[in-house]
């Protein structure tokens, strides 16, 4: 009880929000990080899983590949990073936890990507081309639209797992609210760990319940009743 | 009724071989069909009928043969065209659930960049034409929708950009058999205002003779077991398999195409209550085929039959004397169900009468009998003696 009152004292402190290590500053940079490598990660990640998708082809080695991101410890990422990015002068900080965290945005979206696109029913796609539409025009009017909300649901488990994991980045001088742990655990501050801690997982929860929303939003209303595919595969 | 709009599908010589695989799965197929006419391509399951059809629009490539639609390969354009001018109906209709009613019938007309408006008119229409009140299903999505009326859809979307052909790929073999009648009959009904040439995909041999102006009837490895018209396949069987898939009903099967409006009607002897018997004799001997005079009421309708036994004697007729339930049939009428209808009665007679119940002929047995033996238009617009190519052949 005692140690709730000193965490909402720890809240309250003025000097908690101020300064170079100050919650918003720290905020800032563990929600500008997480955007980042959720934008490249989605980027790099769309176009493969939406190729193998409908072509059907190199899926296993996409996936594969995409889950071998998954196997590797988070931490072990930022260790792998660690070395070329000193080595090649890139400096630490931002683009190299950057680097870091996009094989963990990745492959949910190439997964998720692929499955959506081939769990569209081959009747429908056959119809489609059957009515004369071109590869690009099934891709784009057909199979995205109705894998969307598998789709987005690949991007809102990424978005989840790196907004909890950029946390790490602090070990690499990338900020965010990992610092707050770290300088915390440090000084022996175990009241401001718990507080950082407690605010990544509250951000987390925050973009989880951000994306369900986009992704309802997002779905035709025909598809309503086929969320459970979508549910599936998170 | 306005023309044909459709045009002339033909297969010459068309051969398709799937990779990897010794035996064709279609062989040497060699048809035409003419513009505005339905060809129904039949046959147990695997003996290429999808693939024939799927050629026609280049989902499958032939690997032997042309195909012409109105005189032109069909190679001598780009698919995606191609296909654009082909309706296509397939069984599990394949509407696209993330999109409205409407916005599935305006498919094509938006690959083809028609102008929303004249999309939007033309989706209205075809929904009307299918059945389907636009203002009520327009915005609706398909799951919303029954199976029959999805079908319709289906069928709406195929006509959209009013193509010439139409391919159907066992467009109710999905729907159950009580609304599959309705739905073949409506699409009939449509048939004869649009007047398509279409290549419909069944394994149902019943389907077939109802649907088909012709029927290529295919057996395994693609082979053409013959192409006729319903009447003439099931008159002459080309072959035993054909005369074992048309089934050993075949004659029941002819019986079901025939109408009563195309049996020769006797004329019968009418009689009114309180006429003179000795008068009703005299007429019902001059007739050789009768024996029995029709009674009937004020407005024509039949009332019974008056047979010898009633006739004796002299003074008015008395219509207590009449043998009622004179089996009625309408032009319209199966030969089929007017032979049911008159084997069940103690006269085989049957009274042909018109929309309001007037007597307008008599129809007998025999007639019906005479009829199965009459010669049969085939495809090649010949009349065929029935039995002229026996199967045992
Ligand atoms: N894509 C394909 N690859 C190889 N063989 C095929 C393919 N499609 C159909 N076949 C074979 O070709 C034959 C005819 O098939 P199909 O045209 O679908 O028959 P139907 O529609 O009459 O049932 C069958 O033996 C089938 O196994
Ligand atoms: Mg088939």
């Amino acid at each position: 009880m005692e140690f709730l009152g000193e965490v909402v004292a720890w809240f309250a402190n003025p000097e908690t929000w101020s300064g170079r290590n100050g919650i918003p500053i720290r905020l800032w940079e563990h929600v500008s990080l997480a955007a980042a490598a959720l934008a490249v990660g989605t980027l790099i990640a769309l176009p493969l899983g939406m190729l193998i998708g409908h072509t059907g082809r190199g899926a296993l080695a996409v996936v594969s590949i995409a889950n071998i991101g998954r196997a590797i410890p988070s931490l072990g990422w930022f260790g792998i990073v660690f070395v070329p990015a000193l080595n090649l002068g890139l400096g630490l900080g931002f683009w190299p936890s950057v680097i870091a965290l996009v094989p963990l945005a990745v492959p949910p979206i190439v997964t998720n990507t692929y499955t959506g696109l081939r769990e569209v029913d081959r009747d429908l796609v056959e119809a489609a081309r059957g009515m004369g539409m071109r590869e690009w025009q099934i891709l784009r009017r057909l199979e995205i639209p109705v894998a969307l909300p598998v789709i987005l649901a690949g991007i809102r488990t990424s978005a989840v797992q790196v907004v909890a994991t950029a946390t790490l980045a602090a070990v690499i001088a990338g900020g965010t609210l990992g610092q707050l742990i770290l300088v915390g655990i440090n000084i022996g501050d175990e009241v401001q760990v718990f507080g950082a801690a407690l605010l990544v997982a509250l951000l987390a929860i925050v973009t989880e319940l951000s994306f369900a929303a986009i992704q309802r939003a997002a779905t035709s209303p025909g598809l309503r009743d086929r969320g459970s595919a979508a549910e599936l595969s998170v | 009724m306005q023309d044909a709009s459709g045009a002339v599908v033909a297969f010459e010589h068309v051969t398709k071989r799937y990779p990897g695989s010794d035996a064709p799965a279609v062989d040497n197929l060699t048809l035409t069909v003419p513009a505005g006419e339905i060809c129904v391509l039949v046959g147990p399951s695997g003996c290429g009928k999808t693939t024939s059809m799927k050629m026609v629009n280049r989902l499958i490539e032939p690997t032997g043969g042309r195909i012409t639609i109105g005189g032109e390969d069909i190679m001598s354009l780009p698919a995606v065209e191609l296909r654009r001018r082909i309706g296509y109906v397939i069984q599990q209709v394949g509407l696209f659930p993330h999109l409205t009613i409407g916005e599935n019938t305006a498919v094509v007309p938006k690959l083809l960049r028609w102008k929303a408006d004249r999309t939007r008119k033309r989706t209205d229409e075809l929904l009307d034409i299918v059945g389907l009140d636009p203002a009520r299903y327009r915005d609706r999505y398909p799951n919303e929708l029954s199976g029959g009326e999805r079908q319709r859809v289906g069928v709406a979307r195929a006509l959209a950009a009013d193509p010439p052909v139409m391919l159907m790929d066992e467009p109710f073999g999905a729907v159950d058999p009580i609304r599959r009648d309705g739905l073949q009959n409506e699409f009939l009904r449509l048939q004869s205002r649009v007047r398509k040439t279409i290549i419909f995909v069944t394994h149902d041999v019943d389907e077939a003779i109802k649907m088909g102006d012709r029927i290529a009837i295919l057996q395994r490895g693609g082979i053409l077991a013959q192409y006729d018209t319903p009447a003439a396949i099931l008159a002459n069987p080309a072959s035993e398999f054909v005369e074992r898939f048309v089934g050993a009903d075949r004659g029941l099967k002819r019986l079901s195409m025939g109408r009563v409006r195309d049996l020769d009607h006797i004329e019968p002897v009418i009689v009114r209550s309180g006429e003179d018997r000795a008068e009703i004799r005299k007429r019902l001997d001059r007739s050789d085929e009768l024996t029995f005079a029709l009674l009937v009421d004020d407005d024509n309708r039949p009332l019974g039959w008056i047979d010898q036994h009633d006739l004796r004697g002299d003074g008015p007729i008395d219509p207590g004397a009449a043998t009622p339930g004179a089996p009625t049939v309408e032009p319209e009428s199966t030969l089929r169900d007017a032979l049911s209808a008159m084997l069940g009665s103690s006269v085989q007679l049957g009274v042909v009468v018109d929309e309001r119940g007037r007597v307008a002929g008599l129809v007998s047995v025999d007639a019906i009998g005479e009829r199965l033996r009459a010669p049969v238009r085939g495809v090649d617009g010949e009349l065929h003696e029935v039995g002229e190519a026996d199967a045992t052949s």
